[in-house]
């Protein structure tokens, strides 16, 4: 709370510190124009990392809890073996439901590849069984040793083949996005922190009056601490609303559609770019502490 | 106040004061006189702490200037006042925020009000510029308005490096009144100014000390005078 109240009196429009510094120089653009840049790229940096860390973890979710068992039998073989399979799918401790895919359903998932005029009957298509499984799950290996047992032609698939790339794709694409979110701010740091270098040697002037007149280190810092975070902030705001508004335009994601339509926030996460704000004050303030100690040590 | 004692400053090869021995007193006025060059200003900046003495031993107010670090040299200039030529203001601010600045710096700001301000400001008869910017002022005015920044923290010393420099005879009398006036009320007064008839129509009114730098070294001028 104290941090936050700090903070808070730090951007309070009028302060009489503000005048010491006289206002101009191109380390005023510099820092603001900087902070309005890096906020707008860190809104997408983010909205990857967020959109990505959904799409893994529902990924994970939804493919963890579904299994599918493709029984190819020879014929006359096929609705008997596929009515042992449910038996025996139906009694497996682990599994919430398992349900064969019906023909129309079936016609519905290969009209993409086959078209809507193919009839599926006439072809050796196997029968799909949609396995749900508890919470808790199964025992894979032991459904599958005992499938092949008892019905060869069965094949168990837990989609772990193909689920597993995806979620690590998904993963490294949220660890890029959090990289690049770290990357941007290291890069304000130093945009803020050479702006401070430059409007520190350019008040020189200045600064040599506030030591001749007494004033300590610490309060020639805070004059110019002051002033840089309130610009990297009011900046980050700035971008981080341009950012916001970028992505909102973003068209919605369809089912039909791919991943890039669904990047962008949704609910509650359209408040995390807000954060860019404090978080580059807070950059700022640190950057130019730690600059604006340096320099002052040089003129000593 | 503030005790030299063998004192040697060198600048690169060059040695700028040698072997120096002075002590100001509490009340004293001096005068600091020499040639351009010789060493005046190099001085006051080794009583304010701007400078380092090369060696020898320099106290300000009974500590060794070698012992302070940054903040315990700012916290002793809050007890000197420095006049300088070119006065030191910042431009962007008006005058009266200018002569406040010192208490601004040192969180001492309620030490004075609105009144207080106006009554030092008609002191060095500049009541009608409070609002005005160093640049739209005169020579005379700026150099009355920086004695009157440099006593605002009431300190026990104030420091001129030729505060008459840039002004006209009358002011300069002016000036030099100003600053005998705070000599009366107890505080310690060293000016440096190589402008000898100047010393000389202000020494019978005070009790002053004339020092001369010469080839790195201080003497008593008396027989200059």
């Amino acid at each position: 709370m104290t941090m936050v109240t700090a903070g808070l009196k730090l951007l309070r429009s009028r302060h009489a510190m503000d005048t010491i510094v006289p206002h101009s120089g191109f380390s005023v653009w510099l820092t603001v124009l900087a902070s309005v840049t890096m906020s707008f790229l860190a809104v997408f940096a983010l909205a990857l990392s967020v959109t990505t860390a959904q799409l893994a973890m529902r990924w994970s979710e939804s493919l963890a809890r579904n299994t599918t068992v493709r029984i190819l039998a020879p014929a006359g073989q096929q609705r008997l073996q596929t009515e042992r399979a449910l038996e025996i799918l139906r009694a497996t401790p682990g599994v919430a439901s398992a349900q064969a895919i019906s023909p129309e359903d079936l016609q519905t998932l290969l009209t993409p590849w086959l078209g809507p005029d193919t009839p599926i009957d006439t072809l050796p298509v196997p029968t799909l069984i949609d396995v749900i499984e508890t919470p808790n799950g199964y025992d894979t290996e032991g459904l599958r040793l005992r499938l092949a047992a008892e019905i060869p032609s069965a094949v168990l698939d837990d989609h772990e083949r193909w689920r597993r790339p995806l979620v690590d794709a998904a993963n490294h694409l949220q660890r890029l996005g959090i990289l690049s979110l770290g990357l941007i701010f290291l890069t304000t740091a130093i945009i803020v922190s050479l702006a401070a270098q430059s409007a520190l040697s350019a008040n020189v002037q200045v600064i040599h009056v506030l030591r001749l007149i007494g004033a300590r280190d610490l309060y020639i810092v805070r004059a110019f601490v002051r002033r840089f975070t309130r610009r990297a902030f009011w900046g980050a705001l700035v971008g981080a609303l341009f950012g916001m508004a970028a992505v909102a335009l973003i068209p919605e994601a369809a089912d039909t559609q791919g991943f890039l339509t669904g990047l962008g926030f949704q609910g509650w996460t359209w408040l995390i770019p807000l954060f860019l704000a404090p978080i580059s004050g807070a950059i700022a303030y640190l950057a130019t502490r730690l600059a604006a100690f340096h320099s002052l040590k040089g003129m000593a | 106040m503030i005790k030299i004692q063998n004192v040697n400053y060198r600048y690169g090869a060059r040695a700028l004061l040698s072997n120096m021995n002075l002590e100001l007193m509490q009340g004293s006025f001096h005068f600091l006189t020499g040639p351009s060059g010789s060493g005046k200003t190099t001085f006051l900046k080794l009583c304010y702490g701007d400078l380092q003495p090369t060696s020898g031993h320099l106290s300000l107010f009974g500590e060794p200037i070698t012992d302070l670090n940054r903040d315990e040299i700012a916290d002793a200039r809050r007890r000197i006042g420095v006049v300088h030529q070119d006065c030191n203001f910042l431009d962007h601010l008006c005058l009266a925020e200018n002569i406040v600045l010192p208490l601004r710096v040192s969180g001492q700001t309620a030490r004075i009000n609105a009144k207080d301000l106006q009554e030092l400001l008609a002191w060095v008869g500049l009541a009608e510029h409070s609002q005005s910017f160093p640049p739209e002022l005169s020579g005379g005015e700026r150099q009355r308005a920086a004695i009157a920044r440099a006593v605002i923290m009431d300190p026990d010393m104030i420091l001129a490096d030729e505060p008459t420099g840039n002004i006209d005879w009358e002011m300069s009398l002016k000036l030099m009144q100003l600053l005998v006036s705070l000599n009366k009320m107890g505080k310690t007064i060293v000016v440096a100014t190589h402008d000898m008839a100047l010393i000389r129509s202000i020494k019978p009114h005070l009790n002053a000390r004339v020092l001369r730098i010469q080839n790195g070294g201080i003497q008593l001028a008396g027989a200059d005078l």
